[in-house]
């Protein structure tokens, strides 16, 4: 039965015969000896590439590789934001492009990946910081993205019980953009490899590429676990691990690989409705449907393959936490992780040709890849497909670094840990 | 059974039968004793439905006994106190302890979501993926809403929490964690050595299973073991002990995270005391002796109240002296747990029947079964009835035949699981043992060793041999010679088991993880769907997740999974435990950096004066800097600016600039160090001489600015930017120690040495001069614009004086040693009322450097080049610095980039404001129009009108255009004419008076 | 994470700070290919999996910049120096070492 329909309708039938006749909702799928295109990395990146591939772009015979479980890297490892609040030209039309993708999601893959448009709150604390916000806020409405900026009063009729009475960095407003909001991770992954699969999509878990085949400067092909495969076109889509796959194919790249911790607590009754970010604090929360705080900050700061962080960036953020919303502090902890984070020089991704025929990259997102997968998705199966670069990821370049038009939204240079 | 019968047992037990507590659950008055925990307390009484579960909200009782457990969660306290979510069978009853139920309406007894109960077989594992997407817009609306007000288990408090935390670094030799017979043995052993040793144990009495169990050691009973135990390591120098301290994670380098519940265990903290304390224990070995859990079996309607672990029977029984029932059936597949009956029937608990799930029930417990007079049954319970609590249990035999047994209370054991977690936090993977039917610690972090149960030694004798072993070990690794010691000896005992999981064929919902309400039908479903992978059954199904992190329900469910898939459970694998062990107040983490001390504050020198005059101070960075001064009259702060600037422009005023970067450069290679740091040449700088300087990042981005000042042959002194104070000395620390080792030269930091401070004006000399010793002539002549000179002030104090200029006007600043500081500024105060001066903050600091079109934060906000900022024909072309060669880049040297320019109000009533973006004047207000933004503005009261400073694409030449100064957010879209960035003394005549 | 400080002992993480990886070296800015030489240095990482290079500054201590060798999958610190030395015997210009390592 795999390919039933999901809606309400296939629930309660299934209701009634003890869910028995729900199939997988994905095949199991055998590695085939050639496929037009390998996508190497079986997150929401590459599964939502090969779901367009397919969908929008008609190349079916794909398959995705995943050296362990679908989803099981950085789209189920982060704090579920989705946003479009971004400052410069050259990426707030691919996060807008993202959202306008987050918002046709389950229409669009038959699957309720739970897209919650509740809102985002960038709180400031200084002039300064209202500034840079109303300049971010201008070229979001200057590019049709909705952004509001409101004053300490308005922020404090929404969220009444902040600190604002003894902060040491009082709340002077804040950066709002309402459709911003959450997406269940997990969901995110699963859906996309279901409607991918639905289209013909090979997606093959326990698959770890090894090598790749390049010959005369033309990759063909990668050596995997489960042997050989041919490619007509490769592409990469294993932030985390761009770096180490890259190498393979003897690439060195713009990115350090950094650990970033998040955080849930326990779940308990509605605390806060939408996304929040303390401006005077490594610190931003949602609450998830089920109840838990789902709660962040910095990244631990030093290069990291290890999936797990330290004690100071525990307390670094909790300090954050309890400086804006003191209510919190009985609410208790319940598990913290660790992901890893492709870290790009300037703070944004690549989306490009790598210097071998046949070889594509996407990589680099810093610790924003969740919100970006949908538009990550389409934009790298358009290159994918065209070989040219989709409108929205022209700024995405490998050799960016090297022309010095870095997409540097902070201003730290090329400095990862900072971005 | 009603209320208020008493279920405590008339002997036994570690509790202090003398201190009787009152307390209330939902409202409804109970007693108990000092020693009691809520749970054992609420069983006392009995009261068995305590609980309601998440999705279902099925009745919920007591399950554990310990801080695995999954279903006896309340709201402990009230008001700002409350805390949710707190396992009964941990929270230490005190007098007057106030607990209600939670996720439950109306009332625990009828609540009216258990109708979700009704709606289970659509409520199934994923539906939520399947379902709610049409219409689109419904789900932010009506479901989603619906689905978070229903979610959550307690409420948060409603204000901030009352209480304090705070946080300590302790270093050992040997960090125990857990404090039952394996930890105490090891403890004892590291510290008759001398180490330095930490025992760390979750409860508020030492002793772990040894509290709960019936047996003797040396002669003793374990609780006198156990007492004299810890009198003996309490009385040890280098042994801390660390009751209500739960270890909650191993982080890198032997570092540990610990909780210490110093005050929870009382209704209020008392005064100077913290609710808890975080422990961050800096250990050189760590022994892990945090015992095992035991895991339920899955079968029919398992859940229910009163049907209870095996281990927390006995516990109950033995540590509490409660009765968890009056007629019990045990259903295990162990002896340990099949001896419960021994328990049961020396507490005088009536046992209905023993069902072994071993096909042979070992001769020892079917002796002890015919000695007792229990009725021995080789089978399995299908399920139990009795929906707010147990009434009787079917039972299905070996040889087929059903039969229903009367009971309200069900002692379960489906054997017992290792406590890992520590093992696994640093990514170590777990190792599947056949013999204990668990995961047992694989290759564990540097330091570590595992004792006792938590390594699969379940037999006492093993525990407390294992324990003394590890102890000693641990001890001489960090150089303490242990003395050997005796083993404790204790009897033989049987933990034989032989594995079984879930017994299959009932109609009703067998629980595998109890508070997620996650069935083994669930696991079946995602098994089905293809989530096979464990990952993806915990992320499917919310398996494991809830706040027992799985600990009773994950190795059930993998080997349900494990039998679906045909796989072994070690093939199926184990999900990671993740930090915390058990979950940690959020409060602890932050201890006491919230409100006004999250972060420390700077306090510059004038810190005091202004906020006796009541001057308004601004946080930037950490430092706390003057803003402004009101003074009576005025109507806001631009009133106040406006005067202070004026004041300054006409007369003299004084500013504490001590703020910014300090840094102090010696040594025959400064000028070396210096000329690769700045990309304008310095070579030339005379001694006693300042000048200028930009730094570049080695992206050729602007870094800072600031001065350069010599002072002697060797001897440079640079300022930086507030911002950049730290981020600049570490670069050039990283020029000198890295880039540049063989430079001979040395740099210190000396922001907090010096109290610097801005005097500005026409006046600004004859203030000075009353102030310098009068043997330093600072007439222009010999002290002109950019002179530098150390001297003395104030008759002898040692001083730097420098003629410098931020404000445009003539202008110096002074420097005394830091302790000089308040004196003399509040002798410039004086000085400068004496001339019809004044005081100015940080406020007119602005508005006068962008009336001169200086650059400041805004502009230097590490995306802007040299040229970008006008500041471009500065660089050397004579030498090479840092930043140079990646500024050459073409994206750095587009003529097309935006460039700094001045802006005024075409309409000069209107009103600047930074964050504006700059479009064409007959251009449409699009993306592709912008052609730059505002990056500063303030109110000139020199001109009368707002001016701004902004980053306008070719901006030096379109001077005389008009463009729109387009602010959407604020509703602003004012025309702007292009100016130079300068608006005042564009010659620089003021500042060389 | 704790870092041995040559001169200062072992500390916790959290007085140090971290820049990054310590086997690139400042390429020769007169170089005709300074401008590539100059990008790969700034810009290319080998990100290795295993023991690499670091540089550290030992912020809230002795201001000595250091290089850890570190192991990026474990965390487990395999040495520290100070980058001061490692920087010297590099150019060969041993005649200054100061004696500050521990």
């Amino acid at each position: 039965m795999a390919g039933q329909s999901y809606s309400i309708f296939s629930v309660l039938r299934e209701a009634l015969r003890g869910h028995s006749g729900w199939g997988p909702a994905w095949r199991e799928a055998e590695p085939k000896p050639r496929y037009d295109a390998i996508i190497v990395g079986g997150g929401g990146h590459g599964l939502a590439t090969a779901y367009y591939l397919a969908r929008h772009y008609g190349i079916r015979d794909v398959a995705v590789l995943e050296k362990g479980w679908i989803g099981s890297g950085n789209v189920g490892r982060n704090t579920t934001i989705v946003r479009s609040n971004y400052l410069l030209p050259g990426n707030i039309p691919f996060y807008e492009t993202s959202m306008k993708l987050w918002e046709g999601l389950e229409q669009d893959l038959n699957y309720n990946a739970m897209v919650s448009q509740r809102g985002i709150l960038n709180l400031y604390h200084s002039d300064a910081q209202r500034d840079a916000y109303a300049r971010r806020g201008n070229a979001m409405r200057l590019h049709g993205v909705d952004a509001e900026l409101l004053d300490s009063a308005q922020v404090r009729r929404m969220y009444p019980w902040l600190d604002y009475d003894n902060a040491r960095f009082p709340i002077k407003g804040g950066l709002l953009q309402r459709r911003a909001g959450t997406v269940r991770h997990d969901a995110v992954a699963w859906g996309y490899a279901r409607a991918a699969d639905r289209l013909g999509v090979d997606i093959v878990q326990n698959c770890e590429v090894t090598g790749f085949r390049i010959e005369g400067g033309r990759c063909t092909g990668v050596e995997t676990t489960r042997g050989a495969i041919g490619a007509g076109k490769v592409g990469l889509a294993c932030a985390g691990n761009s770096s180490r796959v890259a190498a393979m194919a003897g690439l060195t790249l713009p990115i350090e690989s950094h650990v970033l911790q998040a955080f849930v607590s326990e779940a308990v009754k509605p605390v806060i409705d939408g996304v929040m970010t303390f401006g005077a604090g490594h610190f931003y929360i949602s609450q998830s449907d089920k109840g838990g705080l789902v709660f962040g900050g910095d990244i631990d700061g030093y290069n990291s393959y290890a999936q797990r962080g330290n004690l100071p960036v525990v307390e670094d953020v909790l300090e954050g936490g309890m400086a804006l919303m003191p209510r919190i502090g009985r609410v208790r902890l319940l598990r913290s992780w660790g992901g890893i984070m492709d870290m790009s020089m300037d703070g944004s991704p690549i989306i490009d040709r790598t210097p071998v025929d046949g070889l594509y990259l996407n990589a680099g997102w810093c610790y924003g890849g969740f919100k970006a997968t949908p538009a990550s998705g389409l934009c790298f199966a358009h290159l994918l497909a065209r070989d040219e670069p989709h409108a929205d990821a022209r700024a995405y370049r490998l050799d960016r670094f090297a022309s010095g038009h870095m997409i540097d939204e902070k201003g730290v240079g090329n400095q990862p840990n900072l971005h | 059974m009603s209320r208020g019968t008493s279920y405590r047992l008339a002997n036994g037990g570690a509790i202090d039968r003398s201190r009787p507590l009152s307390f209330s659950f939902d409202g409804h008055d109970y007693t108990g004793f000092a020693g009691d925990t809520l749970a054992s307390a609420l069983l006392a009484n009995g009261v068995r439905l305590v609980a309601r579960s998440f999705k279902y909200h099925r009745p919920r009782g007591i399950l554990s006994a310990g801080s695995e457990e999954p279903n006896a969660l309340v709201e402990l306290r009230a008001g700002a106190r409350r805390e949710p979510n707190t396992r009964a069978t941990t929270a230490e009853l005190y007098d007057g302890l106030d607990a209600l139920s939670q996720n439950r309406w109306p009332s625990l007894a009828f609540d009216i979501l258990a109708v979700n109960s009704l709606a289970s077989p659509i409520f199934v594992a994923g539906f939520y993926y399947k379902t709610f997407m049409w219409p689109a817009a419904f789900w932010e609306k009506l479901y989603e809403p619906m689905i978070r007000r229903a979610a959550g288990l307690g409420r948060a408090a409603d204000a901030p929490d009352p209480d304090t935390y705070e946080k300590v670094t302790a270093f050992c030799d040997v960090l125990v964690v857990g404090g039952g017979p394996a930890g105490l043995t090891a403890a004892r052993a590291a510290a008759r050595s001398g180490a330095r040793v930490v025992l760390a144990d979750e409860s508020f009495a030492l002793g772990g299973r040894l509290l709960a169990e019936r047996r003797t050691i040396d002669q003793m009973s374990g609780v006198e073991w156990c007492s004299s135990m810890t009198n003996e390591l309490a009385a040890y120098d280098n042994v801390r002990l660390l009751p209500r301290t739960t270890v909650f994670g191993a982080y890198d380098s032997g570092t540990y995270g610990a909780v210490e519940r110093v005050s929870d265990h009382v209704a209020v903290p008392p005064d100077g005391t913290p609710r808890q304390r975080l422990w961050r224990i800096v250990a050189k070995r760590t022994i892990v002796t945090a015992g095992a859990t035991e895991r339920p079996i899955v079968f029919g309607n398992n859940d229910r109240p009163g049907v209870m672990l095996a281990g927390a029977v006995r516990t109950y029984i033995n540590r509490f002296g409660v009765a968890p029932g009056r007629r019990t059936v045990v259903f295990a597949n162990n002896d340990d747990g099949c001896a419960t009956i021994a328990d049961l029937a020396a507490a005088g608990i009536d046992v209905a029947a023993l069902v072994d799930t071993r096909s042979a029930t070992p001769r020892h417990i079917a002796d002890l079964a015919a000695r007792l007079g229990v009725r021995a049954i080789n089978g399995v319970i299908t399920d139990v009835e009795g929906r707010h609590g147990v009434k009787r249990a079917r039972i299905r035999t070996t040889d087929g035949a059903s039969l229903v047994v009367d009971c309200d209370l069900v002692a379960v054991s489906g054997g017992w699981n290792p406590n890992i977690q520590m093992t696994t936090h640093l990514n170590g993977k777990p190792r599947w043992n056949d013999a204990i039917s668990a995961f047992t610690p694989g290759d564990l972090p540097k330091g570590m060793s595992v004792a006792g149960a938590a390594a699969g030694e379940f037999s006492l004798t093993a525990c407390l041999a294992q324990g003394t072993r590890a102890g000693a070990a641990a001890a001489a690794a960090t150089g303490f010679d242990a003395e050997p010691i005796d083993v404790p000896t204790t009897g033989d005992e049987h933990v034989a088991i032989s594995a079984f999981w879930h017994v299959e064929g009932s109609r009703h919902k067998a629980l595998v993880d109890f508070q997620n309400d996650v069935t083994a039908a669930d696991v079946a479903l995602a098994e089905r769907e293809g989530f096979r992978s464990v990952e993806h059954l915990k992320r499917y199904t919310t398996l494991g997740m809830a706040t027992d992190q799985g600990r009773t329900a994950n190795v059930n469910a993998l080997a349900i999974l494990a039998k679906l898939t045909g796989k072994s459970i070690p093939e199926t694998g184990m999900t990671t435990a993740r930090p915390p062990f058990t979950p940690v107040a959020l409060g602890a983490f932050a201890g006491h950096h919230r409100g006004h001390d999250f972060k420390p504050s700077r306090l510059p020198p004038s810190y005091d004066w202004t906020r006796e005059q009541g001057g308004i101070l601004v946080e930037t960075g950490l430092w706390m800097r003057p803003a402004y001064f009101p003074r009576a009259g005025e109507r806001d702060w631009l009133d106040t600016v406006k005067r202070e600037v004026e004041t300054v422009r006409r007369k003299v005023g004084i500013c504490d600039v001590s703020t910014l970067g300090k840094i102090d450069v010696q040594g025959p290679d400064s000028i070396a160090l210096i000329e690769r740091l700045y990309m304008n040449g310095m070579t030339t700088l005379k001694v006693g001489r300042a000048r200028y300087g930009v730094m570049l990042r080695e992206d050729g981005m602007v870094m800072d600015d600031g001065t350069v000042a010599r002072l002697g042959e060797h001897h440079y002194f640079i300022t930086t930017t507030t911002a950049n104070a730290a981020k600049v000395y570490q670069h050039m620390q990283l020029a000198r120690q890295w880039l540049w080792p063989e430079l001979d030269v040395e740099l210190a930091s000396a922001t907090e040495q010096w109290a610097q401070y801005a005097v500005a004006g026409p006046r600004s000399r004859d203030l000075l001069s009353s102030i310098v010793d009068p043997v330093f002539d600072i007439r222009d002549a010999t002290f002109p614009y950019l002179a530098a000179a150390e001297l003395t002030c104030c008759g002898g104090v040692k001083a730097r004086l420098y003629r410098l200029s931020f404000s445009g006007e003539l202008a110096y600043e002074i420097a005394v040693p830091a302790r000089y500081g308040d004196a003399l500024w509040r002798r410039l105060v004086d000085d400068a009322h004496a001339l019809g001066g004044c005081a100015y903050g940080s406020e007119a600091l602005g508005v006068m450097r962008i009336e001169k079109g200086h650059v400041s934060g805004p502009e230097l906000n590490g995306t802007t080049t040299p040229s970008d900022i006008g500041l471009g024909s500065m660089a050397s072309k004579k030498k090479d610095y840092i930043g140079r060669v990646l500024g050459g880049r073409l994206g750095l040297t587009d003529a097309e980039r935006p460039t700094l320019v001045g802006f005024k109000p075409l309409d000069r009533a209107k009103r600047l404001r930074a964050g504006a973006h700059f479009i064409a004047r007959n251009a449409e207000a699009t993306a592709a129009n912008d052609e730059g933004y505002m990056t500063s503005a303030a109110f000139s009261p020199s001109l009368g009108h707002w001016i701004g400073l902004g980053l306008l694409r070719r901006g030096p030449q379109r001077l005389g255009e008009v463009v729109r100064a387009f602010d959407p957010l604020r509703n602003e879209d004012n025309l702007v004419e292009v100016v130079s960035p300068v608006f005042i003394d564009p010659e620089g005549a003021r500042l060389r008076a | 994470m704790r870092l041995a400080c040559p001169c200062c002992g072992e500390r916790s993480l959290d007085e140090f700070t971290f820049l990054g990886d310590a086997s690139v070296t400042r390429p020769d800015p007169s170089a005709d290919d300074a401008a590539g030489a100059f990008h790969a240095y700034a810009y290319l990482r080998r990100n290795a999996a295993g023991p690499s290079d670091e540089l550290w500054f030992h912020n809230t201590g002795c201001h000595a910049w250091l290089v850890v060798t570190r192991d990026t999958r474990t965390h487990e610190i395999l040495g520290v120096r100070l980058a001061q030395d490692v920087a010297l015997a590099r150019t060969g210009n041993r005649k200054d070492v100061r004696e500050t390592s521990a």
